[in-house]
Parts: structure tokens; sequence; C-alpha cells
């Protein structure tokens, strides 16, 4: 009863907002004032739906939250149930994978590159992810890493006339050591703090690439990168998209495998405590130099890598590419999907890579769908789509040698 | 020497005020100590110095393992000093919220194991002995702790009282030779405080270490304690078991004012 109250004042107020521009129209030519009721009847309708709306979901969530740590366990139950039943999850499994084989054949060159792009950002994600999501350090320049990777095949193979396979690795090591770089000035930052520099990093990584025309031929950037060999066979332009694709869903393969195992290791649980207190943390003698490095350096080795693809799908590179909006996005990505969860990050990536792909028409809203679903996002399910489910383990073994499994 | 922690005319500023002024504190093997005093003495100041948060102004803080040499720890960073083999609990609890209680434990093994990023990808058969042993070992600390029901919850969800065990807990799987507590008992009621009692005696009695712990319940200092030092503005103002403590006017005068027996 408060709620349609409530809703009725909103209304009144967005009727009398409105009234000035919705339903007075001056015509110029006749010389008259054009009433339009109904524009204001649309608006207090509109305006009274829109906001009993979101108080009735906002009165919900309030209500939810007190047996939310009741019943959420029996969800999570019911979900890991459904997840590891067998007669559920291989048929699941099995369809997935026949799809992601067979989606070049199914679809066009344009579709393979979209999903292409789609699968480059599930990598950025979860390699952004060991930074952000697992060990707590909020870097808003990750696409500092990206662009490394990337000038590094480019100018590689401009000057040494270095091969995508080559160059993979380097990329990857180089993204490791500039991980490093910016790990060491930024040890002692966190929160605020850390972004800043972070972004200040990515910056002027950007900076250096533009201006430095003698080493990196600034914005004109470089062009002709040649695409991935396949044992020195030369491939047709839809060949070559087609490969790419299948090369990137192999590395976003390796990815989650590696993710997933650093994830559950003696590294990975070092990283979540030191994101959940860093001084108790210390006190429990982990070493917040090093582990703090490592999530930099491994985070940036994804970066590195998927630069050095991203530069061979394209052809061509110039700074434009890694601006700071790159950043956001793998954040968004990241966020959105959920925290520390490899799910998640690869959920997140789709929704935000292809969404926007698809819904062309709507391309000049883009930017405000965004906010509103950030926002949206933020107030009903903070932790993202995906919330990341600790790992339990069990003993079976007789006392003082624990067997561990997953479960969840 | 039996001491395993031995600290000489620690000082400590911060700005310029003295926090802590040549203070001595020696903790033996196998032995309960109390560090009590008003709030604001410099108790926690001194945990802070030595488990390595402050690096102290001045003075020498050398600690001696059992089976060890003696060696001096000033200014050793906080993980290094925990590797030594002290690990410490906090005031105001600092778990791993969204950890699991079991996560939590195994964090204080973290330590003693050695696996590194490639036998975490690898997954070798070393890195698969390494990580059994740890959850092992954390779940056997979890049932002495009688924690072990609960392994799988999330660390925020536990009780207060189980917390402050969890805490305990944690820093106990560091393998330590001296557990140092900062106000275990806070907040907690008599039954809790009981069990808690329990639990340390229980705690030196089977892992043959040391304990120095700040309280500010007596109970728990007066039956616990094998000595008690009393600090006060940052002058260490008394020493020795809990009777003599108890009948030092240096003491009473620090607790309850000057003017305590003007008028008697």
């Amino acid at each position: 009863m408060k709620d349609l109250k409530e809703s009725l004042l909103v209304a009144l107020w967005f009727i009398f907002l409105t009234f000035p521009i919705m339903v007075i129209r001056v015509n110029t030519i006749e010389q008259v004032v054009e009433w339009r009721w109904h524009n204001m009847a649309l608006a207090g309708i509109g305006g009274f739906l829109l906001s009993f709306l979101w108080r009735l979901s906002l009165n919900r969530r309030e209500r939810g939250r007190p047996s939310a740590d009741a019943s959420s366990p029996d969800l999570r139950a019911a979900g890991g149930r459904l997840w590891t039943d067998p007669r559920i999850r291989r048929p699941a499994w099995a369809a997935l994978a026949l799809l992601a084989i067979a989606f070049p054949f199914l679809f066009s060159s344009y579709q393979t590159n979209i999903m292409t792009t789609a699968l480059i950002y599930v990598m950025l994600g979860l390699g952004l992810n060991i930074v952000v999501g697992l060990a707590g350090l909020l870097d808003l320049g990750y696409v500092a890493f990206y662009a490394v990777g990337a000038y590094s095949y480019a100018l590689l193979n401009y000057h040494f006339g270095l091969g995508f396979w080559m160059a993979l690795p380097v990329g990857a090591l180089l993204g490791a050591l500039f991980g490093i770089l910016l790990g060491f000035p930024v040890l002692r930052l966190r929160g605020d703090y850390l972004a800043i520099v972070t972004l200040g990093f990515g910056e002027i990584i950007r900076l250096i690439l533009e201006n430095w025309n003698a080493f990196s031929f600034g914005p004109s950037g470089i062009s002709n990168i040649p695409r991935p060999g396949f044992f020195g066979i030369a491939l047709s332009l839809h060949q070559a998209t087609v490969y790419l694709y299948y090369l990137m869903i192999a590395l976003c393969l390796f990815t989650v495998f590696v993710v997933d195992r650093l994830q559950h290791s003696r590294i990975g649980r070092a990283w979540v405590a030191l994101r959940e207190d860093e001084v108790a943390c210390e006190a429990m003698g982990i070493d917040k130099t090093r582990t703090k490095l490592t999530a930099f350096a491994l985070g940036a080795t994804w970066a590195g890598m998927v630069g050095v693809i991203f530069a061979a799908k394209t052809t061509f590179i110039n700074p434009a590419s890694f601006t700071f909006m790159e950043s956001a996005l793998i954040l968004s990505i990241v966020v959105l999907g959920g925290m520390g969860s490899i799910t998640g990050v690869i959920l997140g990536a789709f929704l935000l890579i292809l969404t926007p792909e698809y819904l062309r028409a709507f391309s000049a809203y883009r930017m405000l769908l965004f906010g509103t679903a950030m926002v949206l996002m933020m107030i009903f399910r903070p932790q993202g789509i995906v919330t990341n489910v600790r790992r339990v383990y069990r003993f079976s073994a007789p006392k003082g040698k624990g067997d561990e499994t997953v479960r969840a | 020497m039996d001491g395993v922690l031995q600290v000489k005319q620690l000082t400590m500023d911060f700005g310029g005020l003295r926090a802590l002024n040549r203070v001595d504190l020696r903790v033996r093997r196998e032995e309960i100590v109390a560090l009590i005093g008003p709030n604001g003495a410099g108790k926690t100041t001194f945990f802070n110095c030595v488990t390595g948060i402050h690096r102290p102004r001045g003075g020498e803080i050398s600690i001696a393992p059992p089976g060890g040499k003696t060696r001096r720890i000033n200014g050793a960073k906080i993980h290094h000093v925990t590797e030594l083999g002290m690990a410490r609990t906090f005031q105001n609890i600092r778990l791993f919220p969204q950890m699991t209680v079991l996560e939590n434990v195994m964090i204080g093994r973290h330590c003693r194991a050695k696996a590194g990023v490639l036998g975490a990808v690898l997954r070798d058969r070393r890195t698969r002995a390494e990580e059994e042993r740890i959850v092992g070992r954390s779940h056997e600390i979890l049932v002495t702790f009688g924690l072990a029901g609960q392994a799988d919850e999330l660390a925020k969800n536990l009780s207060y009282g189980d917390q402050r065990r969890l805490e305990i807990a944690r820093a106990l799987a560091t393998e330590p030779f001296l557990l140092l507590l900062d106000e275990p008992a806070a907040g907690m009621n008599p039954r809790e405080t009981a069990e808690l009692e329990a639990l340390i005696l229980q705690i030196r009695a089977e892992e043959k270490i040391s304990i120095l712990m700040i309280e500010h319940d007596m109970r728990i200092v007066m039956s616990l304690s094998d000595r008690i030092f009393v600090l006060d503005h940052g002058e260490m103002i008394a020493e020795g078991t809990a009777p003599e403590v108890r009948a030092n006017p240096a003491v009473i005068r620090a607790y309850l004012g000057e003017d305590f027996d003007a008028p008697a």
C-alpha cells in the first residue's frame, strides 16, 4: 500500500518534470500551442509502473536477504547436483562441444569472426580474473599487457620476420615481464590507489606507442602482420578465419585448464587470502610481495598471449585498439560474470561481446543500456552472474592422510 | 638459556609518542605468559613489534626455537617471522571471511609447503602428496578444535566464539613454537571462556609450545599464566607470578589510580 502511494507520487513528479517538454508544443507555423495530453498520461503511467516495479524488486531483495543464507546452500546444492548429475552433465557438455566444433560450418565467416573476438575476450577476462577476482588487486591498466603482446608480435615480425608460433610464447613472456615491472612499484598500494596507478600505467604504454614513432610507427600503426601459419600451407581468408577460431577454442580450453588448476592450488589459496585480508595473510606466513607479483605476472601472461593473437587476427594494429575503454570492458566482463568464477567470466565475455554485435539496431543506445545493466547488477546481484563456490575437500582416508576430491 | 623469546630494551615511537620504552620480556619453553595492562599501555604495539608488523626503534628481539639456534629478528618481515615459528592472532578477528573454515587453516600451512606455479599447473605427484598432507593436517587441527563439523562452512558464517577459535587453529597450523594471542577471550561469554581456557592448556600439553597472550579477563590471566608481565604507558612496571603481581602496589596503582590507598 505504501509502495502504491510512493509510486503515485513519483508518477506525479514525473508528469510535472516532463510537462514542459512532453506536453506543451508551440507550433510556430500555425502560431498555436498544442497540448499533447496523451503524452502526459504516458509519462504518468510509465513512471508509475517503473517506480512500482523498482520498489517491488527492492523489497523482494530486502525480504530475501535474511533467508538467503539459509536457502542458498540448498539452492547451490541443487544447482551442483544438476551439474554433477552425469545424465545431465555429459549430454550438455557433448552438445556444447559439438556446437563449438560445428560453429564455423553452420555459420558464415562473419559470425565465426565475431565468435573468435568473443573468445579473445574470454581469455582476457580469465587473465584479468586472476588479478582482480582472485588476488583482489584492482587493475585498470590491463590493456597495456594486451598491447605489449600485440606489438611484440608485430615488431618482431617486422624487424626479424618472426612467425606467429614463435611470437606467441615471446608475447606471453614479455607480458609477464611487464606484469612484474608494473607489480614492483604498486606493491604497497591497494584499492583506489592501486587502481589509479594501474590506470596511469595503461595510459603510459599507450602514449609511448602513440608517440615514439621510430619504435612503434606511432598512430599509423603496423600493417601486414601475417596470420598464423598452418604448417606452411597457404590459407584462403575464410580458411584462415576458421583456423583462427579453432586455435582460439584450443587456447581458451588451455587457459581454463591452467587457471582452474592455479585457483585450486597453494598459490590460488594464497591469492584469495591476500584479497580477503592482507595483514592476516602476511601474519600467516605468506610472502605478500611474491604472491602479488605472481598474480600480476600470470595475469599479464594471458594478456600478452592474446595480444599476439589479436595482432595476427586483425593483421593491423595501432594504439587506438588499446585505450582505457578496452580495460574497462575487460573489467566489466570480470565483474559482471562474477569475480573469481571461471564460468562466470566466460558467460560475461559472451554476454558483453556478443550482445552488442547482434543488437546492432540499438547501437545508439549501447552505452546507455550498458550503464543501466551495470547499475542494476550492482544493486541486485553484486557478486556477479555466477557466484564463486568455494571448493569442498573430503576426507576418506584414515586420520592424518586426508584424501581430497571436488564436490562443488 | 631456555627462553624461546627474549626481548631486551625494546623501544618504539609513533611520531613524538613513545609507545614502548625499554621493555624487557622473556618467554621460556612451554610456558604460558600473560601481558596485561590498562588500555593504551602498548600491549598490541609490543605484539606488532615482535611479529614484524612494526619495525622497533631500538632494542633487541631474539628468538631461540627449541632445537634451533638463537637469532635476532629485529625488522624481519612478517611472513618471515611466522616462518621462523611465531604465529599470532588478532585483537579484532581477522579471518578470511569468504574462504571455508578448512581453507583458513590450510592457509596456515602455506609456509610449510613449497608447491610453485609449475607444480600447480602440472599437478605432479609431489604436489598432490603435499596437498594431501596440507588437507590432512588441517583437518586434524580442526578436529582438535572441535570445528571439523563446520569445515566446509564459510568462515564468516561461524559464531563469534568459533571464529576466535578458528583464528587460533589457523595460527597453530603454521607450526609455531610460540603462539601469540591478542585478547583471545574478548567478547566471549563465561562458558566460552572456560572452554578457551581448557583449549589453551590442551594446546600447550599436546603441541609443547609456549604461549604469550594479551588478555583483559583477569580470571583467565590469573588461572592460566605461569608468569605475568604488566605494561603501563609503554613501561614494564611489574613481572612475576599471579599472586606476586596481584600484590604489587605499582600494578594496583596503574589499574585503579594514584589515590587508591590514600583514604585508608
